[in-house]
């Protein structure tokens, strides 16, 4: 019987893992022991090996893939013995870099509608994505109980299954997090989140020139003035509607407003990879958070797609557990965009430091009163200053400005924030 | 001086488990063992006891149904614990050779001797450190302990325990048995067949205290049949130890009795070993009861790099419990995510005639929690191939939850409740309700048919009463 390879832990806090580059092809014989792949953890590149010998039947990923950790990665077993190529069991869609399939089974577009069972059957569910939800018995039995679609509840069951743990009251009511992450996030198109764009020749040039330049990063700093009136009335009313539960910051809205503007422009949404660029679909918005020696940067993941409120919520959760030192590795990694906000220390404007391999971060200064000109005429204003730094090598100067201009007018015009 | 990857220290169960799966994994591994492979189960405890408790089934079975059974038997029929004895200590050495055959086919290397940890994932045997690069695993184990504050503190000859029980070359005129758990109530069982007077003491309102009222009653009306004294909610006052006879002043239902015995076997507790083994100098410390304080998700001691499973890591304090513990651990250390061990479905098991096996909740403790739920029984006496056999005392009782029907607990008392537990061990592990374990078709005529008809009944609609 053929044994299934497993993304392995192979650091404490290791929740999933990138397959780098595969040691052992398929069809070759492993002994026990044997280095079966590189894999680029939260810390480290370390070694995937054999827990037991055979014949490597099955890569079920290609390199470059990222698998949670318990999710296969391949089947080693006896020579010629045939395995389940799926590994669809786990949800974990195929790389898209995944090998050409051997033997691609047709498979017909949708399947024949089935004959209704003959039993009376529960109301339907809305139809899940991914076919059959894995559930146990008595967790099917509570969740049709309690109308709960099974296709939105994430099971801590063996591979994935839905148990009643995960239905108790305990861990659906206490954890409203949990029941917006399940919703799923719109994505611009299907595929990859992401896109890779070569480097031309002139970028290339412009990249080798600036680092010899200015270091390793070659930055410039964009400053913009932001007229905030608009935001604090928005604000104000908000709250007042809001009562006590949920009230958002300044730094909410102006966080809502740069994964708005992002999506814009996706050019400052990007991340340096050395041969290419990497323009994110996405934006996961780092967050710089001071704590007790030091700074960590938590990450509101598919910021672009959620509320004000679901953004202030979760950067007040973020920041309290960044402060308790209790974040997860995947909580403060993998960010395509970060903001730094001093503006509660007064500080009217400064430059912040480009957390690689982003290409921007942006500095927020102080709301303060200050004389300005409105229509002709003097007025006391609350403005703001805000400051990006670009990496050049990635975003030029017009690319920045234009992102800091949409940034602007949508601050200026919180409205614009729910086109 | 060696280097392994892991070092486990004892030989038992939990211990070579973890072994196995370690090497298994590929770590190289040794195991620490000063006495025999294979524990106090293998040597003195689970494995030889089931030996005695086989002879003492088939002397009842010509005891007392020969005659039913179209068995003729000429003069009278005696058991020899003298030969039960060799034959039960045959059984053991076979299983403690099966362990060290094990250990070979794994290439896991046996220190002989006594291990004593030592800072830093090192463990010293006699002179000889060996150090480990991933994990020290803790499985020392427990042992049978006396109550000297009563007098009864054991000598080994009138008062003794199953160690010395196990290897008495002939069954005592008179026995009692202080403390009536899985321990007390097998060898009650033993040496009432082998001829032995048996009182069975216990200090808790019935026998069995962990397992359901139900199953304390039929096995006491059982026991009681077949000429058992048992004495239960019943305090022993005072010891008096002679030469060759004790004397007990115990007082139960308001009244002082004496019992006058040949010996006395203690089996109410045991005490786990974590003396003198450097765990304190290691940075491994104890909970308040004196077991190895553990992390519960991870198994790890206080000390990092050491881990501890079995009996030493805490209750229940069962060989099934502590073997899982050690995969645990080794897959653990392997960097994979083992299934999380879930220790309120380790089936309990005691394999007195009639056995008791139970899992999950007893009924007085899901009153307790103030659960809504709803009891189905049936009993062995209506099940077919029970009739049969001449094996009709018991029952089998499921407690489900009323709105979903979970299993909340099962208890079975039968001639083979140990082999019958584990289909519902298998459901309440998968989240089976009592529908499924219906729905599974049951062969006929057997036992388990009679699980089949308790789920049935406890929604209502048993077919075969």
């Amino acid at each position: 019987m053929a044994t299934k390879v497993v993304m392995e832990a192979l650091s404490p806090t290791m929740e999933e893992g990138r397959l780098v580059e595969w040691k052992k092809q398929e069809g070759e014989a492993v002994a026990v022991g044997d280095v079966l792949a590189e894999v680029e953890t939260d810390k480290a590149v370390m070694e995937l090996v054999a827990r037991t010998g055979g014949t490597l039947l099955k890569q079920l990923v290609a390199a470059g893939a990222t698998v949670p950790v318990s999710s296969p990665v391949g089947w080693i077993g006896s020579a010629g013995e045939t395995v389940d190529g799926g590994g669809a069991a786990s949800g974990q869609p195929a790389a898209p870099a995944a090998a050409p399939p051997k033997a691609p089974t047709p498979q017909p577009a949708a399947a024949a509608p089935s004959p209704p069972p003959a039993a009376p059957a529960p109301p339907a569910a809305p139809a899940p994505s991914t076919g059959r939800v894995k559930a146990s018995p008595l967790a099917r039995k509570i969740a049709a109980d309690q109308g709960v679609d099974l296709s939105t509840v994430s099971g801590s069951g063996p591979e994935g299954r839905v148990i009643k743990r995960d239905l108790s009251a305990g861990q659906r009511a206490g954890a409203p997090a949990g029941q917006t992450a399940s919703r799923p996030i719109a994505r611009p198109s299907e595929g990859p989140s992401y896109e890779d764009v070569p480097l031309t020749q002139i970028r290339k040039t412009i990249a080798k020139r600036l680092v010899q330049s200015i270091g390793p990063i070659p930055t410039f700093y964009l400053t913009s003035e932001v007229d905030m009136e608009r935001v604090a009335e928005a604000r104000g009313a908000l709250n007042e509607a809001a009562g006590e539960q949920g009230k958002i910051s300044f730094n909410d809205i102006v966080l809502k407003a740069v994964a708005t503007a992002l999506q814009q422009h996706p050019g400052c949404n990007a991340w340096w990879q050395d041969d290419h660029v990497r323009i994110w679909h996405e934006v996961h918005l780092g967050m710089a958070v001071a704590i007790e020696d030091g700074l960590i940067t938590p990450v509101i993941r598919n910021a672009e797609a959620k509320s004000l409120r679901e953004i202030g919520s979760e950067t007040r959760d973020l920041a309290k557990r960044a402060r308790e030192r209790k974040l997860k590795p995947e909580e403060y990694t993998g960010s395509t965009f970060s903001v730094s906000n001093l503006g509660m220390f007064d500080i009217e404007h400064f430059t912040a430091i480009i957390n690689p391999p982003e290409a921007g971060i942006l500095a927020i200064g102080s709301i303060a009163a200050v004389p300005a000109a409105v229509n002709g005429e003097v007025q006391v204003r609350r403005r703001m200053r805000m400051t990006m730094s670009c990496d050049h090598r990635v975003i030029d100067g017009a690319t920045g400005a234009q992102f800091l201009k949409t940034l602007k007018l949508l601050l200026e015009n919180p409205l614009a924030l729910v086109w | 001086m060696a280097t392994f990857d892991v070092i486990v220290l004892g030989g038992g169960p939990a211990g070579y488990t973890c072994a196995i799966r370690a090497a298994q994994l590929g770590f190289a591994t040794a195991v620490v063992e000063k006495d025999k492979l294979g524990g106090v189960c293998v040597n003195i405890g689970c494995i030889p006891t089931k030996a005695l408790l086989h002879s003492a089934y088939a002397l009842n079975l010509v005891h007392h149904d020969a005659k039913a059974l179209g068995i003729d038997v000429e003069g009278s029929v005696k058991g020899n614990y003298g030969v039960a004895m060799k034959r039960s200590r045959q059984v053991s050495d076979q299983n403690s050779r099966g362990v060290e055959y094990l250990m070979k086919k794994h290439k896991i290397t046996v220190l002989k001797g006594q291990g004593v940890l030592q800072p830093g994932k090192k463990i010293k045997v006699g002179a000889d450190v060996h150090e480990a690069k991933q994990a020290v695993v803790i499985a020392t184990g427990s042992r049978v302990k006396g109550i000297p504050q009563i007098g009864l503190e054991l000598n080994k000859t009138t008062i003794i325990s199953s160690d010395e029980a196990l290897f008495l070359e002939q069954a005592p005129v008179s026995l009692a048995i202080v403390g009536a758990g899985a321990v007390g109530s097998e060898f009650a069982d033993i040496f009432n067949a082998f001829g032995t007077k048996v009182t069975l003491i216990e200090a808790l309102p019935r026998i069995l205290p962990i397992e359901d009222a139900e199953a304390s009653d039929v096995l006491t009306k059982s026991y009681r049949k077949r000429g058992i004294t048992v004495l239960a909610g019943a305090k022993v006052l005072k010891a008096t130890v002679g030469p060759k006879e004790v004397t007990l002043e115990v007082e139960a239902g308001g009244k002082t009795e004496k019992v006058t015995v040949e010996k006395v076997l203690m089996a109410a507790g045991r005490a786990v070993n974590t003396e003198g083994m450097g765990f304190q100098e290691s940075g491994v410390q104890l909970t308040d009861r004196g077991f190895v304080k553990v992390n519960p998700a991870t198994l790890e001691t206080t000390a990092q790099g050491v881990y501890c499973i079995g009996d030493v890591a805490g209750p229940p304090m069962l060989a099934h419990k502590g073997s899982r513990e050690g995969t645990f651990v080794a897959e653990l250390l392997a960097g994979q995510h083992p299934h999380p061990i879930k220790y309120d479905n380790v089936p309990s098991v005691t394999y007195c005639h009639p056995e008791v096996a139970s899992i999950g909740l007893t009924e007085d403790q899901v009153k307790e929690k103030q659960l809504e739920y709803q009891v189905g029984r049936f009993p062995m006496s209506a099940n077919g191939r029970a009739r049969a056999s001449i094996e009709t005392e018991g029952f089998v009782k499921i407690i489900r939850d009323k709105k979903y029907g979970e299993i909340l607990g099962a208890h079975i008392v039968a001639s083979h409740a140990s082999e019958m537990i584990h289909e519902l061990v298998v459901a309440r592990e998968n989240e089976y309700t009592v529908e499924e374990v219906d729905l599974a078709i049951h062969a006929h005529p057997t036992l388990s048919e009679a699980t089949a008809e308790a789920c049935l009944d406890s929604m209502g609609r048993a077919l075969n009463i």
